[in-house]
């Protein structure tokens, strides 16, 4: 899954979990929760439907790389990368 | 209706007569009993006249980590500017202010500000949408509303022109975006006011803390607290979180919300520590950090926070240290025995619970620091407030338990500073919670042969998810005002991390059908209107919904289906 495919599939598990988003208006390199209604238990939700669907278990210690929508992206993608 | 000395009781009193406690707690701020009593004069001014100016209050850290400090100086003139500021405004003693914005410097001054000039102050959880704050502010009249350049234009733009009282906006730029249309801008503002002492004369027994809190039924009610209620922050910071003059303190509850407001401001400021504040949302491995780096000495958080660090496991916590950690309390929902043993594995301290409620304004029960807690256990009274187990009776007082073990519900004694004065605009709902010389706080609670007390559930239908209550007809309303719904059940649905979440049951309108489009409209409508906080998280399509003979919704009903429990009786229903 190359970086704009997994930009397509985090922007669907966010537009899930929370329909009003107009995810054209997210900025990828600002902070995502600064810009989007996402709480605490929204955000634990986002990471879990990230783990079913990608497969990737993102463990807390990593929680400090996923800021923005830029930077889960790479992590993601490195992530994937190293199997 | 029986007395009620606690010499009759099996509980344990309380080691001194609640006025001698009192007493002592107004002697602590220098307050002779009668007279002028400014909450935030105490809490700032006093320090600094007492040559304590340069001691830090605030620490914060920013969302990129990023620290800022401010002294009890620099908070009392910034505070003083504000008030200036709301008085060129032409806001009076009494008037409500209202705060909705994060945890950033400039919201401390605004409480500090609008307290010392006899406004009161009204804070909004920072994650609330549109119609929580519209009608909030409608019901209290707000005349003022501090916010974020960010947040305006989601969350009180599209309802500013159903609040008239509403005068003014004060806006935080906090995008450097420049100002913004009928708004005011807080720097340009505050550099207009006057540095001159803003106080205006108020006594203990004035109006300073409006908190919304939610019912079974009807809109939220506006609990309101006066000045006065600083002699119970002040005396439970000392005797319920241990706290001493010149530690480091960290509450981790947003002043939305009452903990906040009384032990995230007032209580540290005027026992005199200096309080860290985390500018960002929850995030384990950064609080860990925090807690280790800054020298955190004690600390005051919640379950839901305590449960999510847990779920992180071990490896977090590998090769840190705490040795500056002193006390650990929490609040907001009772702490499980796990999450107790928990702190004791991995701080080498017991975790103790204290229970309070927005109406009792302060820390009413708890663990004392002298004693290993139970785990489970909410622990007792603090001196000065008596509790009883009551059960009501229909048109009499109610019967006060005294068998250990027995549920009932917990009832305190009145009397103590900072119980709630009024539910703005409802004295019927404010009387209902009393009977006699006793407040009835709708908890059910049992209390064993040692005095201490357990939580078991609540009275009523109100849902408690990461802390905070949330009423069902406040979401259920927003809801019902979709054009394809009929009509909406809302439950709590026990949930591992938050407590419980939100699950609604909505009956469509007999033209429209079900579908997973429809599901994500109605949960962006919910979610639009009331915020992440407060919005459902699960939606379920219901043929029907169970009501009572007099066309309540029977939430408990749908709670115990939703659970697989029996439905007990069921011959109030339709």
């Amino acid at each position: 899954m190359d970086q704009e495919q997994l930009r397509t599939a985090l922007l669907a598990i966010i537009k899930t979990l929370a329909p009003e988003t107009d995810t054209a208006q997210i900025v990828g390199s600002l902070p995502l929760r600064k810009q989007i209604d996402l709480d605490s238990m929204d955000w634990l939700n986002v990471l879990a439907a990230i783990h079913e669907g990608l497969g990737v278990d993102i463990p807390e210690t990593d929680y400090g790389h996923l800021a923005t929508l830029d930077s889960l992206v790479a992590y993601l993608a490195g992530r994937l990368a190293k199997g | 209706m029986s007395t009620h000395s606690s010499g009759d009781s099996p509980v344990k009193a309380p080691g001194l007569p609640a006025d001698q406690v009192w007493a002592e707690a107004a002697q602590a701020l220098g307050y002779a009993g009668a007279g002028a009593f400014n909450m935030a004069a105490l809490v700032v001014d006093r320090h600094v006249a007492a040559g304590r100016g340069e001691h830090v209050a605030f620490r914060f850290i920013g969302e990129s980590g990023e620290r800022r400090e401010i002294t009890y100086r620099q908070l009392a003139a910034e505070s003083d500017r504000f008030g200036n500021a709301l008085k060129a405004l032409g806001v009076a003693k009494g008037d409500s202010v209202f705060l909705l914005c994060g945890r950033r410097c400039e919201l401390y001054v605004a409480v500090l500000g609008a307290l010392k000039i006899g406004a009161v102050v009204a804070p909004l959880f920072p994650a609330f949408g549109p119609e929580p704050v519209r009608n909030r502010v409608a019901q209290a009249g707000g005349k003022v509303l501090v916010t974020t350049r960010s947040a305006y234009p989601r969350k009180a733009q599209p309802i500013r022109a159903e609040l008239p009282t509403l005068q003014h906006v004060v806006l935080i730029d906090d995008l450097d975006a420049g100002p913004l249309a009928e708004t005011l801008d807080w720097a340009a503002l505050m550099a207009a006011a006057s540095t001159a002492p803003a106080l205006v004369p108020t006594t203990a027994d004035d109006p300073a803390l409006l908190h919304f809190t939610s019912g079974t039924t009807g809109t939220p009610k506006g609990a309101l607290h006066v000045h006065g209620a600083l002699l119970m922050h002040d005396a439970t910071a000392r005797r319920a979180l241990d706290l001493r003059p010149g530690d480091v303190f960290w509450c981790t509850a947003d002043p939305g919300w009452v903990t906040g407001m009384s032990y995230g401001i007032l209580a540290p400021l005027s026992v005199g520590v200096t309080s860290l504040i985390d500018e960002a949302e929850f995030d384990a491995l950064r609080w860990v950090s925090l807690l280790e780096n800054e020298g955190v000495q004690v600390w005051y958080t919640a379950p839901t926070a305590l449960r999510m660090l847990m779920k992180a496991g071990p490896g977090l916590f590998a090769g840190r240290r705490f040795p500056a950690l002193r006390f650990i309390a929490s609040v907001g929902e009772p702490l499980n025995a796990e999450a107790v043993i928990w702190g004791r594995q991995t701080f080498g301290l017991s975790i103790r619970d204290t229970w309070w409620q927005t109406e009792t304004g302060g820390i009413m029960i708890t663990n004392a620091a002298a004693e290993a807690p139970k785990p489970g256990a909410m622990g007792r009274p603090v001196p000065g407030v008596a509790a009883h187990v009551v059960r009501r009776v229909a048109g009499e007082p109610p019967e006060v338990i005294e068998t250990p073990d027995t549920v009932g519900e917990l009832a305190l004694e009145t009397g103590w500073p900072s119980m709630f004065r009024a539910y703005l605009g409802q004295p019927e709902r404010y009387r209902q919670c009393f009977a006699g010389n006793l407040y009835l706080s709708g908890d059910l609670v049992r209390r064993d042969a040692d005095g201490d007390y357990w939580f078991v559930g609540r009275s009523d239908d109100v849902i408690k998810s990461a802390g905070h209550l949330i009423g069902p007809f406040e979401v259920e309303r927003v809801l019902m005002a979709h054009p394809g719904v009929a009509e909406a059940g809302v439950i709590g649905k026990p949930d591992p991390v938050a407590g419980e979440t939100i699950k609604a049951f909505v009956m469509l309108k007999r033209d429209v059908a079900p579908s997973e489009a429809l599901r994500a409209e109605l949960l962006a409508h919910a979610r639009k209107r009331l915020g992440p906080a407060v919005a459902p998280r699960e939606i379920a399509f219901a043929e029907t919904l169970p009501h009572t003979r007099s066309g309540k919704i029977m939430r408990r009903l749908l709670k115990a289906r939703e659970l697989g429990l029996p439905e007990g009786d069921n011959s109030a229903l339709e």
